[in-house]
């Protein structure tokens, strides 16, 4: 999957986390994360971002992450919701999301 | 038997409730995707339960999603979501008829037998919310084998019967209180009364609960995490209440083991529904 | 002249007696007391035009100590206005003694920068200010001290304050001054006393300047040097923000709900029991759940102490609690009941927690319910740093009146949004986990092992009582195990016990 448009999921409420997806000119992915508890937690949810984009064969694709503290599976759900924004993907496949 | 006293709504957009809200104990979590959700934010919301049903914090509690009426653009993803998610009933809204809760049903099996999990295993509710659901009440609670409770929703529900929600005994909501309970009891359902909105008024919460309770309702839906802990004082029976059910309880245990085939106590013979009521009250207390 | 008769009576007693003290002859009924001659300087004596003639009268120098108290929170206006005119007047290398800091104290990290303040004793600091001396902006580490603490301190001298500005709502010509009167009134100035007592020199700053006598006089005349009135000592409006709000938060009151479940069934909950539940929001909503169980049972209790809210003052007013003790009042309905209820009496920051004191009102609370950053598997508890290692808390009465009390009770969520504060081991340790009785969180209980006694009662109340470990495990399985910190070597804070050793150090954080 390829992210052709630019889109936007989640917000900046504290537990919650704003992912933003654009196209990128170079058509490679690329991922940025801003978080509250980078420190102890940025190593994990790099892996969840990861996984999930992984998961989706998301192959290119700027994400950038803004984390205020959200849990993995809110991470997990608001990058499928913004990367599935950004491609224009109606149909699901449910095994790739959990 | 499931006690389901406390069904609290949860948002289904909201990160933060969705990461907490199990630790306030209600019998039952609902998901909401239908009226809590702006209809921009139903896709990302789906996905956020979809997660949070797979969850090891909600393991442990009944969860339930609402889902949108399957006439919207939103009901069957809606649909696909709690079943594949693992939810253990979905809450159909604004229930006019038997046919709604036929419809629901046949996608249910579809999408159960698609992903794999045993058909039959996602139980259904219906919330009744005009004049026609509460006149369908008793087609409705026995439309399926799947149906679990049913639950009165008062808000549209007066709007169709051109009044206002009132306080004391809320004359209003009467029949259908008592249209939708018979409806349960008659087909071994369990009834939720409607939800009280004014969330900073706890006095005016448990003037309802105290008249749901009375009724015979099972418990009431719930849209703030306090009135939880309310609620189920409310519904806990008193100290002398649980004394009497446990000297019933030792009575009936005594009874069986002599092989006897009568129950009494105090001299007085206690019938099979008292027993029963024994029981429940127990539970009642145990869990609350 | 009789002068000279007792110049020689004086000389014949020297041989007389050697052991005598050099005396003096008299020389005039105001020899000692000029001021007293003329009506201007006998009344008026104390007034300062401004703040710059107080500097200059109390004989302030480079490297000396000044010091300031916390109550007007972050409504204070005085320490950033008169650190501003001590840079402005060219000060350096002064020795900033606050009873605490805050948020609206950010400024002072410019005079940090420009070497006016080089040193800092705080119970606690905050915001802008406390990142940056966490990253290292401070050559001497900052000192953190508990309320009881500073006092220690000052008694044994290790911290002298050379001059105190000390703002109040209101005082006289001659410096009776107190905090519960006035427009800008934020109740007892308990921490003000202490300076007041042992400042060498004492400047009082005010909005309002009354009419002799003005009582009552928290602060004595016989205790103050210069008094100096100010268009602006503290915004009125932002006294009773901050730590002690008021909830709504639902995860909030169902700690609260729990803590007061705790405390019913504790065994301490009898007629005549004493409390104190400082200024976290948890805390303060748990004395609402008392007043049902107070009522319920028919109990009242002998007296509340600490910082007090509004929420106590209400149980006072209505009879269930006797009598309030208050070295801080946190809000405007605090400050109210202290003007208006005899039995609401301001105490000072010796009386009310110092260890070494004759006897602090510490010493006789049954209860009390404390905050906490962080607690770890041996109840340790953190109120200093965060869990990214910043500094963004501070100590207050916490370590003084957790080891004072019968039952200390500690409340958190597990979890703050991904931060659990349940750990393996605090960042820094403030209050030993020997003094702590109880943990309350939103997932569930647990009781240091070591009141097994206390443990038995919630069990048997039927309260959701588990481990420590128990609830350690429930924090990670949601956040996930978070990676240890990195800090430098470097030392940037002391944290002070009570009695003045050193319970922990807090290391600059690596970025």
């Amino acid at each position: 999957m390829k992210v052709i448009k630019e889109a936007i999921a989640g917000t900046l409420e504290s537990s919650d986390v704003l992912v933003k997806v654009a196209p990128t000119e170079k058509g490679t992915r690329e991922v940025v994360l801003r978080s509250e508890v980078i420190k102890q937690f940025g190593e994990q949810i790099k892996q969840v971002v990861t996984d999930a984009l992984d998961k989706l064969s998301v192959s290119a694709g700027s994400i950038v992450i803004e984390d205020k503290g959200a849990l993995d599976c809110v991470i997990r759900a608001r990058v499928q919701a913004a990367v599935l924004r950004g491609c224009s993907s109606e149909e699901l496949d449910w095994r790739r999301l959990s | 038997m499931k006690l389901r006293r406390s069904m609290l709504f949860v948002p289904g957009d909201n990160a933060a409730m969705l990461s907490t809200s199990f630790v306030y104990k209600p019998d039952s979590i609902m998901f909401d995707l239908e009226d809590a959700v702006s209809p921009r934010e139903k896709d990302s919301a789906r996905l956020l339960v979809f997660q949070a049903l797979q969850h090891a914090a909600y393991r442990d509690v009944e969860t339930v999603v609402r889902v949108n009426s399957l006439d919207s653009e939103f009901g069957l993803k809606d649909l696909e979501v709690a079943v594949r998610g693992g939810a253990d009933v979905v809450r159909l809204p604004k229930t006019e008829n038997a046919q709604a809760i036929g419809e629901l049903e046949a996608h249910v099996v579809r999408i159960e037998r698609a992903c794999g999990r045993p058909v039959g295993v996602t139980k259904i509710m219906a919330a009744i919310e005009s004049a026609s659901g509460v006149v369908n009440a008793v087609s409705i609670a026995i439309a399926s084998p799947r149906m679990i409770a049913i639950a009165l929703a008062g808000f549209d529900y007066l709007v169709d019967m051109r009044t206002k929600r009132s306080n004391g005994w809320q004359p209003e909501l009467f029949y259908a209180r008592a249209a939708v309970l018979h409806a349960a009891r008659a087909a071994r359902i369990d009834a939720f009364d409607v939800v009280y909105g004014n969330i900073s008024d706890d006095a005016g919460f448990l003037r309802e609960v105290k008249i749901a309770k009375r009724l015979g309702f099972n418990g009431k839906s719930l849209i703030h995490p306090k009135q939880v802990e309310l609620l189920h004082k409310a519904y806990a029976p008193t100290e002398e209440e649980v004394s009497h059910a446990r000297r019933v309880i030792a009575a009936a245990e005594d009874a069986h083991r002599k092989g006897l085939g009568v129950v009494s106590l105090d001299g007085k013979m206690i019938d099979p529904p008292v027993i029963e009521e024994a029981e429940m009250a127990l539970q009642l207390a145990e869990a609350s | 002249m009789k002068n000279d008769v007792m110049t020689t009576a004086i000389e014949r007693l020297a041989t007389q007696d050697s052991s005598l003290p050099k005396l003096q002859p008299f020389a005039g009924a105001n020899a000692e007391t000029p001021y007293l001659a003329a009506a201007g300087t006998k009344l008026h004596r104390k007034l300062c035009g401004s703040l710059e003639e107080a500097i200059r009268r109390s004989g302030l120098k480079d490297g000396m100590t000044i010091s300031f108290h916390h109550a007007f929170r972050e409504g204070d206006k005085v320490v950033n206005k008169v650190v501003n005119t001590l840079a402005r007047l060219g000060f350096k290398n002064l020795t900033l003694a606050s009873s605490s800091l805050l948020n609206c104290h950010d400024p002072l990290v410019e005079h940090i920068k420009s070497d006016v303040i080089t040193q800092i004793y705080t119970s606690g600091m905050r915001g802008r200010l406390a990142e940056a001396v966490s990253n290292g902006l401070m050559k001497k580490p900052v000192q953190i001290h508990s309320h009881g603490g500073r006092v220690h301190l000052l008694q044994t001298g290790e911290l002298k304050i050379d001059v105190a500005f000390l703002g109040v709502s209101c005082c006289d010509e001659f410096g009776n001054a107190n905090g519960s009167r006035g427009k800008l009134n934020c109740g007892s100035l308990g921490y003000a006393k202490v300076d007041a007592e042992y400042a060498r020199q004492v400047v009082l700053l005010t909005e309002e300047l009354v009419g002799f006598p003005n009582y009552p006089a928290s602060i004595s005349q016989d205790r103050v040097d210069l008094v100096v009135k100010l268009d602006q000592v503290g915004d009125p409006s932002l006294i009773s923000v901050g730590a002690a709000r008021v909830t709504n938060n639902p995860r909030e009151l169902l700690i609260a709900r729990h803590a007061a479940d705790v405390i019913e069934h504790s065994g301490y909950f009898n007629d005549g029991f004493s409390i104190q539940t400082g200024s976290g929001a948890a805390a303060t909503a748990a004395t609402r759940f008392l007043e049902q169980r107070m009522n319920c049972k028919g109990i009242k209790a002998s007296f509340a102490l600490g910082g007090i809210t509004g929420g106590i003052a209400d149980l006072h007013s209505r009879g269930l609690i006797k009598a309030i003790v208050d070295v801080q009042s946190f809000d405007n309905d605090a400050a109210a009941s202290l003007r208006t209820s005899s039995a609401h009496i301001e105490i000072s920051a010796n009386e009310y927690a110092n260890p070494t004191s004759k006897a602090a009102y510490v010493d006789r609370v049954n209860v009390v319910i404390l905050s906490a950053l962080e607690v770890d598997l041996d109840f340790n508890v953190n109120v200093i740093t965060g869990s990214d290692g910043v500094m963004r808390g501070a100590s207050g009465g916490h370590c003084d009146v957790a080891a004072a009390a019968d039952l200390t009770i500690v409340v958190a969520p597990l979890v703050r949004s991904r931060i659990p504060t349940v750990v393996r081991h605090v960042t820094t340790l403030l209050t030993p986990g020997e003094s702590v009785g109880v943990l309350v969180t939103d997932h569930g209980i647990a009781v240091n092992p070591k009141r097994p006694e206390i443990e038995q009662r919630l069990r048997d109340a039927r309260l959701p009582v588990m481990t420590v470990e128990e609830l350690y495990r429930k924090a990670v399985a949601l956040t996930g195990e978070p990676e240890p910190l990195e800090f430098t070597d470097r030392i940037v804070g002391i944290v002070r016990y009570r009695d003045g050793s050193v319970i922990d150090v807090v290391r600059q954080v690596k970025n």
